[in-house]
């Protein structure tokens, strides 16, 4: 598998010197990895119903992305998007309790994993429909322009296979064309589902789609945390000073697509590479090899990480089951 | 006549085979149908046989792959398109809706759609609102699509393989949790006509009309109440459009008692119609009680189990609404 990680965005030595940042970082992915795996145990245990779409291997697109994102800038994910979730300030004991399909989850146990929303912190919802998230970010973005909402963008994450659909054309001609404040992430995991990207499109470079509407592209190591950050950071300034721009992050999905993925469209081998090249242990690396943490620090920030998601499973665990007599709560405002 | 028992999945799987080995003009588009063999693994071995001349991969471009089936149709192809999740048709209707379903009338019977969509459609999975929905009413209100809405492996494969034969567009909807059930089939070649409906269950004190999912339900409900000395018919209406009034008008005039049932959500459901043709006909002469629908809550589906048990239809439900009447 070749691996177009020509980035061009650059996070700057500036970032290196903010240690709680780089901490906070360091933290977002594992908190990503740790919820994933408990995700997983929990299943194997069946505590979990319905399906789940893991992210193992991608943490640092959800979390540096959104790291880069203010509090109250809008963020649309999908099926694929409990980082982006977490990096967005959701309250992980309710994703986790959401997970389980608790009524203290935080769509009521509604939603489920593909589901993930808290308006409160600006996250409009995960998508079952690819693509579908699209158009919607394009209407966020017609709020904060419509209302004069200073400092605030629309973030929408989409993957590969997603860049092919209709919707999302539409949205970035829509957004192009009337200079909403949208940042089009495109998560480049090289496949949707069994599919790969070669065999999805004929033109690979996926950045180009942003020439087609006016739009600039930005374009990073999507393993590479700092990278992710420092260039969405980039992007979100863009968007603010000049309309809607595309951001494509280039990484892969060591899990399997959904429960049900026999990984028979790709190699063992292939998988390995990447799992060997993983955003938490490259993070890490770097921030032993410049002396910018020490292995008991990095060690010390991975407990707490196992320590949140300890207490989220059980917050789920305790958390109550949704009321049969409420089932028709909220079908209508 | 010799024969053998297979899953649900295989049955479709082996009259999209049977097909594409019987006319070169058949052939299968969807997404992930290669060697991930669909989001459910119905395809297995279609790509190995067929190749991925015949067995076509797509982007996700629903409306793209939608389109492209109805343009091929109706110049001498006979597409099968595969939806993952029947749920994921709203993205492609224009396709279906305006395009594949007009173009026979609308362009003065000169054109021909031989096309199937095959759709999981469902719920309980757990997979909640976008990934649940039985949305056939919806098919069955444009004039111009056929509809059919199989229970068993038997007729999953005698009617998939009529399906792929007839010259209209055909809305084939698989129930994903049936797709894992056994049944018998014939080793040898057999049809179902589209627009039979199907008893499968003599009875003489009440009709269930019904399909899909909830047969399987309404014969385990039938048989328990056989126990207590109750005669329940079932009827498997199969095809809802073209929609087999003779068989419901039949039953109900013998049994003079209908219950409907459907996975999908009872307001606005395809019961109503079911209910009207009753109202409608001679049959209604013959009632000696109300009718009675069974169908999901007016909600979206959830994903919490308790809930999403709540809001479909189960045989308690059945059982309840026909001791209501019985
Ligand atoms: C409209 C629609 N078509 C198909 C699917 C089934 N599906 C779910 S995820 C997926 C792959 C998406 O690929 P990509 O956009 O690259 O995101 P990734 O899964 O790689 O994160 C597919 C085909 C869907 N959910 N919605
Ligand atoms: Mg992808």
């Amino acid at each position: 598998m070749e691996r177009a990680v020509n980035s061009r965005g650059c996070a700057g030595e500036s970032i290196l010197k903010d240690k709680a940042l780089l901490r906070k970082m360091l933290e977002g992915i594992m908190i990503a990895r740790k919820f994933e795996e408990k995700v997983v145990e929990l299943f194997s245990k069946g505590f979990i119903h319905g399906t789940t779409h893991l992210g193992i291997g991608e943490e640092a697109t959800g979390i540096g992305t959104t790291m880069a994102l203010s509090r109250g800038d809008y963020m649309l994910c999908t099926h694929r998007g409990h980082a982006p979730a977490i990096g967005k300030g959701c309250d992980i004991n309710g994703m986790m309790a959401e997970m389980l399909g608790r009524e203290s989850g935080v769509c009521r146990g509604r939603g489920g994993s593909m589901h993930i929303a808290d308006f409160s912190r600006g996250i409009l919802g995960a998508n079952g429909i690819v693509g579908a998230n699209a158009p919607l970010a394009c209407g966020a973005a017609m709020t904060i322009s419509l209302k004069g909402i200073p400092d605030r963008i629309s973030a929408v994450f989409f993957g590969d296979g997603a860049s092919n659909q209709g919707a999302v054309h539409e949205a970035m001609n829509f957004a192009a064309s009337r200079g909403l404040p949208v940042m089009f992430c495109l998560v480049n995991n090289a496949y949707g589902m069994s599919t790969s990207i070669k065999k999805a499109v004929k033109e690979t470079d996926l950045t180009k789609r942003a020439a087609a509407y006016g739009m600039k592209s930005f374009e990073c190591d999507g393993n590479d945390v700092l990278a992710v950050y420092g260039t969405a950071r980039e992007a979100r300034r863009h968007v603010l000073e000049n309309g809607p721009c595309l951001l494509v992050e280039h990484t892969y999905r060591t899990s399997g697509h959904s429960k049900s993925d026999g990984n028979l469209y790709r190699t063992k081998e292939e998988i390995a590479g990447w799992e060997a090249a993983n955003p938490i242990a490259r993070f890490s690396s770097f921030l032993l090899e410049r002396r910018l943490f020490t292995r008991d620090e990095i060690d010390a920030i991975d407990r707490s990480a196992a320590a949140v998601i300890e207490a989220a499973a059980e917050y789920a665990l305790a958390a109550p089951c949704p009321r049969a007599e409420e089932a028709m709560d909220g079908v209508f405002a | 006549m010799p024969e053998r028992e297979i899953t649900y999945a295989n049955a479709v799987r082996d009259a999209m085979s049977e097909e594409m080995r019987r006319d070169p003009d058949v052939y299968f588009m969807g997404e992930d149908i290669g060697v991930y063999r669909g989001a459910f693994g119905v395809s297995a071995g279609m790509i190995e046989e067929f190749g991925p001349g015949r067995v076509i991969e797509t982007p996700i471009s629903e409306t793209a792959f939608m389109g492209a089936a109805a343009g091929s149709a109706v110049t001498g192809m006979r597409p099968i398109v595969e939806l993952m999740f029947s749920d994921f048709m709203a993205v492609c209707y224009d396709q279906i809706i305006n395009q594949a379903a007009k173009m026979r009338y609308m362009f003065g019977g000169i054109a021909r759609v031989p096309m199937v969509i095959r759709a999981a459609a469902g719920g309980g999975t757990g997979a909640a609102a976008q990934h649940s929905q039985s949305l056939e009413q919806m098919y069955c209100h444009v004039p111009g699509l056929k509809v059919v809405v199989p229970s068993t492996p038997y007729d999953a494969k005698g009617l998939l393989k009529s399906a792929i034969r007839d010259d209209n567009c055909v809305v084939f909807l698989e129930q994903k949790l049936l797709y894992g059930t056994k049944g018998v089939v014939p080793d040898e070649e057999y049809l179902i006509p589209l627009g039979l409906a199907d008893v499968k269950r003599e009875g003489a004190d009440l009709s269930v009309i019904t399909y899909g999912r909830t047969v399987q339900m309404s014969l385990a409900v039938a048989d328990r109440l056989a126990e207590e000395g109750h005669s329940i018919e079932v009827l498997d209406l199969r095809t809802l459009s073209p929609l087999d009034c003779g068989a419901i008008v039949n039953s109900v005039k013998k049994t003079k008692k209908a219950v409907i049932v459907h996975e999908a959500v009872k307001f606005g459901g395809f019961g109503g119609e079911i209910a009207a043709v009753i109202a409608d006909s001679e049959a209604f002469y013959s009632l000696a009680a109300p009718i009675k629908r069974v169908g999901a809550l007016y909600c979206p589906i959830p994903c919490s189990p308790i809930l999403e048990k709540t809001v479909l239809p189960g045989e308690s439900r059945i059982e309840e609404a026909i001791r209501e009447i019985l």
